[in-house]
Order: C-alpha cells, then structure tokens, then sequence
C-alpha cells in the first residue's frame, strides 16, 4: 500500500478525531476544509486508470468547492451569527472522542465483511469512509448549534465521497459535478437559513426550536 | 559497554547544561542576553552548601524523597538505550521497568508534597496525578506500538532496531508516535504548555509547588533529578526521531548528544512562543496524545 | 421535446423571480401550469422519444407519476392565484401568538413554485440514476423557500428540521447510487452505464450483494423524503407551517416523486432476482408507517398535522401494496391516483379553513358547512376519501390491495392493514365531523367563497368520485403498462 494513501487515511483518522473532540467552531471549520483538501487528492492515490483529465476536473471542483468555498460559507455564517464560538454539545468531548475510537474499531470491523474487489487499501478506504460518515451523523445528532449540524452533513458528504470515488468508478464526470453542485446549493441554502433562525431568534441553538410538537407536555 | 558506561557518565555530566540551554534560547527570544549557560550547575553547588530546613509536620517520606528522586534517576539511566547501543541492564521487560520507576518516583513526589501538610502541595500533587495519569496512557501505548514494530520487549531491544529503513516503511506510524511522544514528554517535564516552570502564581503551579518545601541540598538534588529525567525522556525521543547508526558507537553518542541540544533548543522556542494551556484543556491535549498514539497502534495492527 | 418538460418551467420560473409585478408573477405561473399540462397531455398519446442518450425517456411509470405531479400543479397553481391576491396586504398578523411578520417575496414564491415543478418532472423522466438524485435533492433545495413563506420562527423551524432531514436522507440515497456502482463493477460489468434499462438487461452481472445494500438504502434515503415511518419527523412540521397550496403540493406530488426513486430501483433488483427481499422491505415499512400514523393521528388537535399523518399513512398503503406484490401493484399505483386528488384537494380546504377561521386547532372550528357551504360538503366528501370509503376511487384501489393480501394468504398483513385503517377512520372522525356541523359562530358571517379558492377542489374531488365510479378511464392502460414494469399482475 502506497505511503501517499497510508498519509490520507492517517490525516482522516486525525480530521475526524479533530472535529469530534474540538471545542471551537473555527477549529471545526479549518478541520472540514482541510479534510475537503484530501479529498481532493484522493482520486489520484486510488486510480491508477481512467481519463486524467476527467480526474482533474473532479479534484479542482472538489478542492474550490470543498477546500475554499464552504468553509468561507460556514465562516461567514459563524461571523454573521455573532454567537458564542464554542461549540455546545450534548455528549462531551472526551465521550465524543472515546465513541469515536470505538466507532473507528467497528468501522474496521464492518469493512472488513463487505464483498470488496481485492484491491489493496480497499477495505482500509471503506472503513475510513464509514467513520467519517460516523463524524458527520455524530456531529449532526450531538451538538447543538445549527452551525455543527450542517458541518456534521458536510463531513457525511464527504464520507460518501470517498466511497464514491473508491467504488463507483464508472459514474459518469456529469453526475459527479452534479452532486458537487447540489451540496453546494444546499450549504448555501442552510446558510441562509441560518442567517434567518439567528435573525429570529437570536441563536443558532437548534436544541430550543422545539415550539412545534405533537403532545404538549 | 565502555559506551555504555560514557554514555551514562555524560549523562551525569551534561544533564544540568540542557537547562542552561533553553534558559539561554528564550531569553534570546525575549531580546536579553540571558543567564550564563553553566547556571544551573552553580546554583547546585550554592544549594549544596547551604543547609536544610525541615518543618515540623514532616515524616521520613519527607526526608527519603530527593534522595529516592536522585536514585530512581540513576537506576534508569541504567536502562536507557542512547545512541543505539545496548543499555547496561537491559533486558526483556525493562520498558515498563523504566515506566514503573518513573512512576514510582512520581509516587513519592506526591506524598512527600502532601506530607508537607500544606494545602498549597496538595492542590499541585491533585493536578500532578491527573495529568500523569492522562501521560502515562499515551506514554505506554506508544512505547507499546514501538514493541509490535520491532518485536522486542527490551527499550534497548526497540532502540537498536529503529533506523531511517524503519522509518521508510512505517513512517506514519512512527511520526504519530512522535508527537504523542513529545506531549507526554513536555508533561511529564513541567513544561509549557502543560506548566510553567518560572511561574509563582498559585493558580498555574503544578510541579513547582510541590517543591516549594525543600531546601539545601534535597532541593539541589530534585533539581539534578529533574535535569535527568529531561535528559532521560529527550533520549527516548530522539532515539525514535533521529535513529542514526552509522556503526562507530562514539559517534552514534555524539549525534545523540546533538539530538538532545536540539530538542533543548526546540523546547525553549515552544516555551517561548505558546503560553500555558487552561488547567481544563491540558487534559485534552493529554488526551489527543494518547489518541495519536491510539490512532498509531491500530495503524499498526490492521 | 421531452426536456422541455424541464426547461419550460424551469425558464419561466427564473423569469419570475426576476420580474417586479404582481401580474407577471401570477401570469407567467399560470403559464407553466397550462403549458406543462399540454405537454403532458400531449405526451398521453405521443410518447416521447427518448433524449441524452437515453437518459430522459418517459416510460409508463413515469408518465403516471408526471400526469399526477402536473394536474395537481395546475390546481394548485389556480388556487394560488387568489391566494397570493389575499397575501398582498403586508405585513400580516400571526393568529396563534399574535405577533406581525413578513412574507416571502411574490417573485421567489411564485419562481420557486416553478422551479420545484421543474425538478419533479427531472425526477419522472429521468433514466439514469445519478440524475434522479440530482433531480431529487434539487426538489428539496426548491421547497425549502417555498415552506419558509411566512417568515416566522414556526415556519423556520419547520425549515430547518425539513432541510436537514430531507439532506441527510438524500445523502444515503447517494449512497445507495455508488454501492449500485459497485455492484456493477464488482459484476465485471463496467461498461454498464447507470441507466434503468440497461441495467435490468445486464442483470446477471450484477452483483446481489451490493444490490441489496443498494436497494436498503435506496429505501432509507428516498423513503425519507418519502415519508415513511420512522423517517417521517418532518412531514408534520413541514406540512403545518407552510402554505396550503404547498403543502398540497407536497403531500401530492413529492411524496409520489420520491417514492418513483423506491421503485426504479426495485425494478433493477427485481431484474436480478432479489424482489422478495425488496418487497419484504417494502412490507415492513409500509406497516410500521400505518401504525405510527394511527398511534399520531388519534387525539391529534391541529388539522393540518393529522392530514399531515394521513400522508405519513397512505405512503405506507403504497408501500404495503407493492410489498406485497402480484395484484397489489395495480391497487398501490392507482391509491397513488386517488390519495393525491383526495389529499391535494383536503389541504386546498385546509387553507380556505384557516384563511376564514384564523385558528388551526379542530376543536375551534364548528359549523363549516353553514359558514362555507361548499369547502364543508367538499371536507366532509374529502374524510369519506381519504379514510377509503365507498364511492370514492381509495376504497377502490385499498380494497384491491386487501384483496390481493388475502389472496396470497398473508392473513396477518391483512389484519394489521384492516386494523390500523379501521384506528385512523376513528381518529379521524371527531376532528372532521366536528369541524364540519354543528352551528356557526355567530360572530363570524358567511364568507365569500372566490372561485379560486373552491374550483380546483372542486375539479380534484370530482377526479376522486370519477375515479372510484367509473374507474380508472383514460390511466387504465397507464397504470397496466406501469404494473408490468413493476411485475406485477
């Protein structure tokens, strides 16, 4: 297995470990970008055929998009809101960071079991696709702020990147552009939706929009 | 051997000079000129003739301390592997010997603190025992990795086998290790980010407190005890980051001895350009420490 | 010609956005609205041909799924038109807590709206799978401003819950795009390109391991923007707090829409073999959905969210009826028909209601069928529809399923399915029997009733009786064509 790819899934681990365990907003974002900078390398380790320039043109859409475009977005979301740059969770840090360590064994665990190609790294990228998207729902699901919950569908995003890339090779470069656009519609969207809630109600805290419900209790 | 036996006589020797060494590196970087490199060991013989001052609520743990310090030192010094030769008791096993040992002298600085009876030692013995416990995770794990990447028990064992080809074949592993190394390594010295040894400030003490008691020669003792363990700790890092065997053991000493002024040197540019971390991120850091090593051990397995 | 089905909308809607007056706005929908209706109906008899190399094509499926999406729009769009006449004034007060807030700009209403029937018709005539999922999630991004009409904090909460479930949702839905991928790869298939048929026609190569893990997530990611229990949490929030038009848009055309994405990718596993997995899937949630939407329905106070739930309920009958298969196929597809007219019109009512009576709680509301005559007779007509009674087209179409459940003995499904519909009518009698007698409130005088606001329920409760008296008329052949691409009988 190539040193390059024994590098990114090690920066992975690390990216995601970051945002699990960090208490800042603005480490979450540099961690989200620097993850989309991988990403962006990631098709050359992995293919060793295909058209290059199809190739190029994904890793440049990824690294504008992922790598300079939505972390701008998030910071400016985070410098409009004008709130507390901590992030508030539910489950504390080292909690977070020892479910993660966990969670990065079962992903090991589970990759292991799906029928892969024989591929060396093939199952290492699997289980690294599946803790990452592990970090995105746990993010989602465990912090507070409407801020965490779209980084948390942004580092899901880029779970299911990699497994696009390792996997679904023949997906055509006009799909690929496509989903790189739709996630960026909807950050751009969730942005301004958070512009809005932080407008109304002077927080970004999704754990108090709970007017609407079912039962009042 | 005989190389061994210089190695340990440098040791003896040269310990107190690396403190001289980041002492002179920040105040270069404060724009002073400094205290005179050899200053430590002037202040060593100044406490070596001075008298000791016992209180009276202390016990014999109070009085047995700096003298355990002092030889729990040399008996690692024993063990520890520098340059790439063969310590002189090495032997399978000796890994947690040297961690154990360490530990046990991290025991009896503790409850010779609270044998002070002082409140203000027990504040820093609380925080010390945290935060070692915390190092000590990390410290382990990744001595560990270093035994499954070299398959030998011994420190002499994982130190004579680390090489650059090493280096080649596991290199992010080893770096992880490194870093892990390097936290748990600026921890267990008392130095910045985890505490400040100038500080006299009672809400940023750790180590510095728990000294705070002694006197005379004890304290000219805990001082040498302390220039050990850097020299002692520095090697075991260096030995994994710059694994230089070029075959003559006197010049794989010399590169050592190089290697740890550098690691002097890096020491004061840190303690220079950070500050101290919040009493509640140094847990994190410690933390982050042992996931690296973590991270680098299932790396390593998978 | 087929993408003008796309482009049409799509054009005109960012016109609308782009334009200032009231008119134009209202004007150029409309527009959209007839056009895409004429090409759809144009398309009945015409078939199109296929464009992009195969990756817009319209077969029976789709063209059901495109006819339903497209009337309900024109309905809506009709509606609209008074609707937006009435939000003119600005600002407006809120009822429930009484605070004053702005709406949505006209432009991006009325654009949005466009844009949204633009991604629907991506989602019915597209082929290949990645650009469904394009398709999809731009349906998402679409709807979003169209939920966050009245700019206030219920309505963005709403928004936000809606954003990012529906996000996350399709986002394993992508998922489900690679590891169908890579069930081709791994099948040494690798020339096979993502399209429906060819990938029903390679169907020995691919391989039924990652089939499968496709089709379950497939069914997890579109089955929640589908609604489908226990990945439904949206859908009440959303529903409540969004414009009545919109929701029944919605509840209408949406749901139908995402589960079109279920069944393309059923109709690949069913290829390789893999259907009863897929239908015993299917089967599962469709029962867990009827049950949760009985457990939510029962003592539910706002009658928005129990039409809400009933959407949760009949999404789970359609997946039930395909679930269960052979004769069901035909019951579930022709309940899509008539749960969208049925639904479609009872939130149009939904709106008149809250527009007269100012408050969305059932048990303020009496008297409807005094106060507004025919939104009553239609609200009562609409609770016989929707809780399937005779002689509407939904008892057809979930007798056809009970039928068929029983035909393939599957006594329990039978007993659960007969069982939470026999819990939902029960939950649904009070709210709806009580809003609709009783005497008017003294203090409210009987309103007028602009035609647009009871025409297009009108036309789609007349399409619901038609369809359960006569049956299904001009879709008999549709729905036969669209039941044999399901293999069904």
């Amino acid at each position: 297995m190539n040193v390059w790819l024994s590098a990114f899934l090690i920066l992975m681990v690390l990216s995601n470990l970051a945002l699990l365990g960090s208490s800042r907003l603005g480490v979450c974002i540099r961690c989200v970008a620097f993850q989309g900078w991988l990403l962006a390398f990631l098709p050359f380790f992995v293919h060793t055929e295909g058209a290059v320039y199809r190739l190029l043109l994904i890793a440049l859409g990824t690294l504008v998009l992922k790598g300079f475009v939505f972390p701008a977005l998030l910071t400016r979301s985070m410098q409009e809101a004008d709130v507390r740059r901590e992030v508030e969770p539910f489950i504390g840090y080292s909690l977070s960071l020892l479910f993660g360590l966990v969670a990065w064994l079962g992903c090991h665990w589970i990759a292991a079991r799906f029928p892969l190609p024989t591929e060396p790294g093939m199952v290492l990228l699997l289980s690294e696709a599946l803790f990452t998207m592990y970090a995105g729902f746990f993010l989602i699901v465990s912090r507070k702020k409407a801020l965490t919950q779209v980084i948390g569908y942004l580092v899901l995003e880029n779970g299911i990147y990699i497994i696009g890339i390792t996997l679904a090779q023949n997906e055509p470069l006009l799909v690929e552009m496509g989903i790189l656009l739709d996630v960026f519609a909807a950050v751009f969207i969730m942005g301004i939706t958070m512009f809005h809630i932080n407008r109304e109600f002077d927080h970004i805290d999704t754990d108090r929009l709970s007017t609407l419900k079912d039962w009042d209790s | 051997m005989i190389l061994a036996l210089f190695s340990i006589l440098a040791a003896l020797l040269f310990a107190p000079f690396l403190f001289g060494v980041i002492n002179r590196t920040k105040a270069l970087f404060a724009g002073r000129t400094g205290q005179p490199l050899l200053q430590m060991y002037y202040d060593l013989y100044k406490l070596g003739n001075k008298g000791v001052v016992y209180s009276h609520t202390i016990s014999w743990v109070f009085r047995v301390y700096p003298v355990l310090a002092l030889a729990g030192m040399l008996l690692v010094l024993l063990l520890l592997p520098q340059g790439g030769h063969v310590a002189l008791l090495a032997g399978p096993g000796d890994l947690f010997a040297l961690a154990y040992i360490l530990a046990l002298v991290r025991f009896f600085n503790v409850i010779a603190a609270l044998d002070t009876g002082s409140s203000f030692e027990g504040m820093g013995a609380s925080r010390e025992v945290q935060f070692s416990a915390l190092a000590e995770i990390a410290f382990l794990l990744g001595l560990c990795t270093l035994a499954c990447v070299t398959g030998s028990y011994s420190l002499s064992g994982i130190y004579t086998q680390l090489s650059y080809s090493a280096w080649l074949a596991h290199g992010a592993v080893f770096l992880l290790i490194a870093i892990a190394f390097f936290i748990v390594f600026l921890a267990e010295n008392a130095r910045i980010p985890v505490d400040d040894p100038n500080t006299h400030l009672e809400l940023t003490m750790i180590h510095e407190v728990m000294i705070l008691d002694s006197s005379g020669p004890d304290l000219a003792f805990l001082h040498y005890a302390s220039a050990l363990k850097f020299w002692i700790l520095g090697s075991l890092l260096i030995g994994l980051l710059f694994p230089i065997h070029t075959g003559y053991g006197l010049i794989d000493v010399a590169f050592a001895w190089l290697g740890l002024l550098v690691l002097a040197v890096s020491v004061g540019i840190v303690e220079s350009i950070m500050a101290r971390l919040r009493l509640l991120r140094v847990p994190q850091l410690l933390v982050s420490a042992s996931v690296f090593s973590f991270v680098a051990l299932i790396f390593l397995l998978r | 010609m087929i993408s003008l089905l796309v482009l049409l909308p799509l054009v005109l809607g960012l016109l609308t956005m782009a334009s200032r007056h009231h008119r134009a706005h209202r004007g150029l929908l409309l527009l959209s609205a007839l056009a895409h209706n004429a090409l759809t109906l144009f398309f009945f008899f015409t078939p199109p041909s296929p464009a992009l190399e195969g990756w817009l094509a319209l077969d029976a499926l789709g063209l059901l799924f495109l006819s339903i999406t497209s009337f309900l729009f024109l309905m809506a769009t009709v509606y609209a038109i008074g609707y937006l006449k009435r939000e003119e004034q600005y600002p407006h007060q809120d009822f429930e807590e009484g605070f004053w807030f702005n709406s949505a700009p006209e432009a991006i209403f009325a654009g949005c709206l466009q844009i949204f029937l633009a991604a629907m018709s991506l989602v019915t005539i597209s082929r290949h799978f990645g650009l469904l999922w394009v398709a999809m999630e731009a349906t998402t991004l679409a709807s979003a401003p169209l939920i966050y009409y009245h700019r206030h904090h219920r309505s963005l909460e709403a928004t936000w819950k809606y954003l990012i479930i529906c996000s996350v949702g399709i986002a394993l839905a992508l998922l489900g795009n690679f590891f169908l991928s890579a069930a081709v790869t791994t099948g040494h298939a690798s020339h096979v390109p993502m399209l429906v048929d060819r990938l029903i026609q390679s169907h020995t190569q691919l391989d039924p391991r990652w089939l499968k893990l496709s089709f379950l997530f497939f069914l997890v990611g579109y089955g929640t923007k589908m609604g489908l229990a226990p990945l439904h949490t949206w859908l009440p929030d959303a529903h409540s707090e969004s414009p009545s038009l919109v929701s029944a848009l919605l509840s209408g055309a949406l749901l139908n829409c995402a589960f079109l994405g279920i069944l393309r990718a059923m109709q690949v596993c069913e290829s390789a073999g893999l259907g009863d997995f897929c239908r015993e899937l299917l089967l599962v949630f469709g029962l867990f959905s009827m049950l949760l939407a009985a457990v939510f329905i029962i003592g539910q106070t706002d009658y928005k969210r129990l039409l809400a739930y009933s959407s949760v309920e009949h999404m789970g009958i359609l997946a039930l009826g395909i679930g269960l298969g052979k004769g069901a196929v035909w019951g579930a597809l022709y309940h899509a028909v008539n749960h969208s007219c049925t639904k479609a019109m009872l939130f149009l009512l939904a709106g008149n209601i809250l527009a007269h009576y100012q408050t969305k709680l059932s048990k303020d509301i009496t008297g409807l069928v005094r106060v507004l005559p025919i939104t009553g007779v239609l609200w009562l007509a609409g609770f016989l529809a929707i809780t399937g009674s005779p002689p509407f087209g939904t008892f057809i179409s979930e007798f056809t399923i009970l039928q068929s459940a029983l035909h393939q003995e599957q006594y329990l499904v039978a007993l659960l399915y007969l069982l939470f519909l026999g819990v939902i009518f029960i939950g649904m009698v009070f709210p709806f029997l009580h809003m609709a007698q009783g005497a008017a409130d003294p203090k409210k005088h009987a309103a007028n009733e602009t035609w647009t606001a009871v025409l297009p329920p009108i036309a789609l409760g007349l399409a619901g009786l038609t369809f359960g008296l006569v049956g299904p008329m001009a879709l008999q052949q549709v729905l036969l064509q669209s039941v044999q691409i399901l293999g069904g009988q």
